[in-house]
């Protein structure tokens, strides 16, 4: 194959992955879409197999098929509650590829078609791709062990942001000693091998010290950030061996994660500045000091079945608690049975429910809620005056009224009208405060019942109460 | 305009321009599907296993060719991974047989 035809297959398969993410605009289109990027990657592979012909193709492939191996048992066996942990391995992962790839170029340019020794520019790109890397993998272990509740054994990857003095100092430091020897890497003639250890090394420990600090609510943001970054990486190794596809893939990939981030902030009503540097939720569980004095309505899980079956309209609001008790086959089973009484019911869902984007949609698609029920938070908004019960499920921060409120910590969050709905029905384990550490002045509200206990047993007494 | 252009502004032309199409083609993406985006754009992102495959391919085995063919399994599992899992997520979005009538949100 001339170097010709290689570029345009690989023009080929770029275009097959800007399809594969449009596709993902409607979910009548998304398979297709999904086809169409595996189509494009079984492009590149074969064509890239194609051009190092003469190599040692029969290792290569075993490799690829030990990896896929271990990939397709992974996908099928991963329950949707893990989403994040998944994805957060699988940015490691990208990381790790591109480091080991930079390594390797800078050893033997010239099996890339790179120029031996390596021009300033191509030394440049390598760099770059290398520090972004090694940030996204070990960023990315402690993001797994994080989400993964790995803190319980190592206090490294504790949900609680761990925070010391100088923090962000020390960072800062780090990160101008990597670039200083990233800079002596560039300006050396021979390969500066000591160099580029040095700060591939710092670039390692940097990706730990960014994450560390940044609590379990934040999660969304870093997953979404760390998507970003394996893109760039991606884009990065693309400059320096002068691929295109490499360069589209990690630049669609990279710009993906970074909306992501800022659609996250946006919902949080947080800068991205602010989620980086971290310690929100640092005093997690406290409580707001009058939450004794007022006094809640509480009920039984029969009651709320009495509220729910005689309601015309009901909107639900999943949140977290919800994935974490796995309540959300039960919450299904109760949909069915209020649909079958002729309630209208809809879901809620706040771009943050969940430890991912969009991850409370993936939960309740699993059981089998269908998504024309299920809307999002600008779409039904408009319309919580007019409904009869709101039920919130493992919801707090998102359905907080004090985000309307000037000089409340929250001020100006986006959330769910749930306090407009003419009743309340809130589903919580007990009165302790949300991520934010507030008080919710929706649970003392007259119209607002409180249900005490586990997500998955009350929705199931209702069930129950229902039949 | 004598000489072409310095590969590397070329690619920077390509950068820029990717970098747009991704924004255009991302906002459009519904947030019903936020989830399988980031596990799809794993899968891409992992077409880095064309740099591994090089990496790996010398016929002379040295330390970077080893170091190759590790990038190409690790990036392996993240492609066979992130397509099927994305797969498998997209097949719950699949309507399921109700009662038409009713248009989507």
């Amino acid at each position: 194959m001339t170097a010709n035809q290689v570029t345009l297959w690989y023009l080929a398969a770029s275009v097959l992955f800007i399809l594969a993410l449009k596709g993902l605009s409607s979910p009548t289109t998304a398979r297709r879409g999904n086809l169409y990027g595996m189509i494009g990657m079984a492009i590149a592979v074969l064509v890239t197999l194609a051009v190092v012909a003469r190599g040692r193709v029969d290792l290569i492939v075993l490799a690829m098929i030990a990896g896929g191996a271990v990939g397709a048992f992974v996908a099928r066996r991963v329950q949707m509650t893990q989403m994040p942990e998944l994805v957060a391995a699988m940015h490691s992962l990208v990381g790790m590829a591109a480091v080991l790839i930079a390594v390797a170029a800078v050893n033997n340019p010239s099996s890339f078609g790179v120029p031996d020794p390596l021009p300033a520019g191509n030394k440049l790109e390598l760099f770059i791709g290398t520090f972004v890397g090694a940030i996204t993998f070990s960023g990315s272990v402690i993001a797994f062990g994080k989400l993964a509740g790995l803190g319980r054994r190592f206090r490294l990857f504790s949900s609680a942001p761990i925070v010391f003095p100088g923090q962000h100092w020390l960072n800062l430091a780090i990160g101008l000693v990597m670039i200083g020897f990233g800079v002596a890497f560039f300006l050396s003639e021979e390969p500066n091998w000591t160099a580029f250890i040095v700060m591939t090394g710092l670039a390692f420990m940097l990706g730990v010290l960014i994450i560390i600090p940044i609590g379990g609510a934040d999660m969304p943001v870093v997953i979404s950030m760390l998507n970003s970054y394996s893109g760039w990486a991606a884009a990065g190794i693309g400059f320096s061996l002068g691929n295109a596809m490499l360069i589209i893939a990690g630049s669609l990939v990279g710009s993906s994660g970074a909306i992501l981030s800022y659609i996250m902030c946006r919902a949080m009503n947080r800068s991205f500045v602010s989620v980086i540097l971290g310690g929100f939720g640092a005093e997690e569980g406290a409580r707001a000091a009058d939450a004794g004095q007022r006094t809640v309505k509480s009920g039984s899980a029969e009651d709320a079945a009495f509220l729910l079956e005689n309601a015309q309209s009901v909107v639900i609001v999943p949140g977290y608690g919800l994935a974490v008790a796995r309540a959300q086959h039960a919450v299904k089973e109760m949909v069915d049975l209020l649909i079958e009484k002729g309630v209208q019911v809809r879901f809620a869902i706040h771009p943050v429910a969940g430890r991912m984007p969009g991850h409370m949609n993936v939960l309740l698609a699993e059981a089998e809620v269908p998504y024309d029920l299920v809307f999002e938070m600008e779409e039904i908004n408009g319309e919580m005056g007019t409904v009869d019960v709101a039920l919130v499920l493992g919801a707090n921060d998102v359905v907080n009224p004090l985000a309307y409120e000037k000089g409340s910590p929250i001020y100006g969050m986006p959330i769910i009208d749930v306090h407009k709905a003419r009743t309340v029905i809130v589903n919580k384990r007990s009165m302790a405060a949300g991520y934010a550490g507030l008080d919710n002045p929706l649970f003392y509200m007259d119209r607002t019942m409180m249900v005490f206990g586990d997500a998955k047993k009350v929705v199931e007494d209702i069930v129950k109460a229902l039949h | 305009m004598g000489a072409a252009a310095d590969p590397t502004v070329v690619n920077l032309v390509i950068f820029v321009l990717a970098v747009f199409v991704g924004y255009h083609v991302i906002w459009n993406v519904t947030p019903a599907l936020h989830t399988p985006l980031m596990s799809v754009t794993n899968a891409i992102s992992s077409v880095i296993i064309v740099g591994a495959i090089l990496a790996a391919a010398p016929a002379e085995p040295d330390f970077g060719s080893i170091l190759g063919v590790v990038a190409v399994a690790l990036a392996s599992v993240n492609i066979a991974g992130g397509f099927l899992v994305t797969q498998r997520m997209l097949e719950m979005f699949r309507k399921k047989d109700r009662p038409a009538g009713k248009s989507d949100g």
